[in-house]
């Protein structure tokens, strides 16, 4: 025991010097102590991220063989050369950019007053009931928020239920009998689809959106008020121009959300197909690799287009 | 009346506000109400009757068990993945400053801003090519590089806040890397740590969209959770999975959120 404890003793100073050394030598050579800490994130992303990405683009450039249903593992633009010219597929590509347009819009307008209240005018304890208020369900289960939207959409479900008790079951028979986005029921229409997709990305508009709304200074909205500007003007003059950049990053989530999911339209089913879908039964039923990635090809490359619009147009410029 | 601008919201904004918070809490209550309900094949409103009947059926069910043990298992290992790469991550990229930084920054937070479907059809093809079994590890794999940016988020954020000088000083006090790491970083970080480790837990606890790809024939329980909406009989069954979801995953959350927030 002792003998241990004395052995210890003696090894404890050579270890501390060793320790010192090499705290010394990573302080001096931070260089080799950055190259050290960066190694195994950037391996993992290097090789498992940015591996399966290329994975990805290669296959997209691969074709399926008709005959034999197996991929011919031989470059060639014939499966993008079937992504543009069946009009199916085109079809697809239209209603999903459509439908992701439509939401984006649809949430920039829904979480405007929301985030524009707890940003501006809520007292501190008001602030923080909110903020949790808005990330609580953002990061419930998704499938769980998904399957509640069939609950409340169906048939004889909650919102059929509520429209009748206040008289304006009439209103939801005119929306679902209008020809595109109505269907036999809200479960089964674009209608409901687009609620479900609002409903799902409305907090990733409010939070950067209430972030930005928050940096807008007092002084300029006083200033306004003194030059003699309505609310209304300082609205649309002092406040929404500074809120763009937050706007623009709760659009880009909002839009790239919508382009890439496949779970709302299945759960929540329209007829038509969307390119997440598309993505996920090309890859599973139809044994399609090639195709589906082409396919996951587009959303990606809608949202650079996307990015580069807001860019242009100045949403950036404010950060 | 002009002052009402900066003074206070009206009524009306109040109300939008409000009503649009009620809006974001409403589905989840839906939920919970259905999973007491006695009828089990339409989505009646109002339910005709409730019962606790359906928590002691779920409370039975093997194959609810089984998905759940798997959706935990992938989960911490996911996170335990997610929290050694993403602090490592962190650590290197605080204070540091070199040719590309912005570009590995980039690469970080790319599996979370592209859409899930882009990751879960990317690692598809690249096991497909590699002739890898999707199975367990394909899963966590999945996971573990989209939690990696939020326990990166999380520590970056604290280390930031952490001067630099207190570092320096236990140094020249005579500490080792290996002592100031754990005397002096580690007790600033910890909370951090455990925020962004929370965090990652739920989000791959929850996991749907890669997850479809890369499960091969395992079923985690958002894909148990998935079959079942399309099957007609005993829906409340699924409410009762779902409340349980929901309590598994808001619990780390809220933990997250009070462990993070700003303080006075």
């Amino acid at each position: 025991m002792r003998a241990m404890a004395s052995a210890a003793a003696t090894i404890e100073p050579g270890a501390r010097a060793l320790g010192r050394g090499l705290s010394t030598f990573f302080y001096r050579r931070s260089t080799f102590y950055l190259l050290l800490l960066l190694l195994p994130p950037l391996l993992w992303l290097g090789t498992v991220y940015l591996g399966s990405l290329f994975a990805l683009l290669l296959q997209s450039f691969y074709a399926i063989d008709e005959f034999t249903a197996t991929v011919v593992p031989k470059l060639t633009l014939e499966t993008y050369r079937q992504l543009i010219t069946h009009p199916a597929n085109v079809d697809i590509i239209l209603r999903t950019l459509a439908m992701a347009i439509a939401v984006t819009l649809a949430c920039a307008v829904i979480a405007f007053p929301i985030a524009n209240y707890m940003a501006r005018y809520a007292s501190p304890r008001m602030k923080a009931f909110f903020y949790v208020g808005v990330m609580l369900p953002m990061w419930t289960s998704y499938l769980v928020k998904v399957y509640a939207w069939r609950l409340i959409l169906a048939k004889q479900g909650i919102l059929n239920w509520g429209l009748t008790a206040v008289g304006l079951d009439g209103v939801l028979e005119t929306a679902l009998t209008t020809p595109v986005i109505g269907g036999p029921s809200l479960a089964s229409s674009y209608l409901g689809m687009f609620i479900v997709f609002v409903y799902m990305w409305l907090p990733f508009m409010i939070l950067p959106l209430a972030a930005a709304l928050e940096r807008v200074p007092q002084s300029l909205i006083q200033a306004s008020a003194d030059l003699g500007a309505r609310p209304r003007q300082t609205f649309w003059g002092v406040v929404l121009p500074l809120a763009l950049p937050g706007l623009a990053a709760g659009s880009v989530f909002t839009f790239s959300l919508t382009l890439g999911d496949y779970i709302i339209p299945s759960v929540v089913g329209a007829p038509g197909y969307f390119i997440g879908m598309m993505v996920y039964q090309q890859q599973g039923t139809a044994g399609n690799i090639p195709l589906a990635a082409a396919f996951s090809v587009v959303p990606i490359v809608l949202i650079a287009i996307y990015l580069m619009l807001a860019k242009r147009m100045g949403a950036f410029d404010a950060l | 009346m002009r002052y009402r601008d900066w003074n206070g919201a009206s009524t009306g904004q109040k109300l939008a506000a409000f009503a649009g918070l009620a809006f974001m809490h409403f589905p989840v209550l839906v939920i919970i109400l259905y999973a007491f309900t006695t009828e089990d094949r339409t989505y009646e409103f109002p339910p005709p009757g409730l019962t606790l009947h359906w928590f002691e059926v779920a409370f039975a069910r093997e194959d609810i068990w089984a998905a759940l043990k798997l959706s935990l298992t992938v989960a911490a290992a996911a996170t335990a993945l997610a929290l050694f790469l993403g602090t490592l991550a962190a650590f290197a990229l605080v204070r540091s400053r070199f040719f590309g930084k912005d570009a590995l920054t980039l690469l970080f937070i790319l599996p979370i801003a592209l859409p899930g479907i882009i990751t879960g059809i990317a690692l598809l093809s690249a096991i497909k090519l590699a002739n890898l079994a999707p199975g367990f590890w394909t899963i966590v794999a999945g996971h573990a590089t989209f939690c990696i940016v939020i326990v990166y988020n999380n520590v970056i954020a604290r280390l930031r806040r952490l001067p630099k000088t207190w570092v320096e000083a236990s140094m020249d006090l005579g500490a080792d890397g290996v002592q100031t790491f754990r005397h002096v970083v580690l007790p600033q970080i910890a909370t951090a740590l455990l925020a962004g480790g929370m965090l990652a837990f739920a989000l791959s606890f929850d996991e749907i969209i890669v997850t479809l790809f890369t499960a091969g024939h395992e079923k985690t329980l958002p894909i148990w959770f998935f079959n079942e909406l399309f099957r007609p009989r005993e829906r409340p069954i699924t409410n009762v999975v779902a409340v349980v979801v929901i309590a598994v995953t808001l619990v780390p959350i809220l933990l997250a959120y009070y462990l993070t927030r700003p303080k006075e």
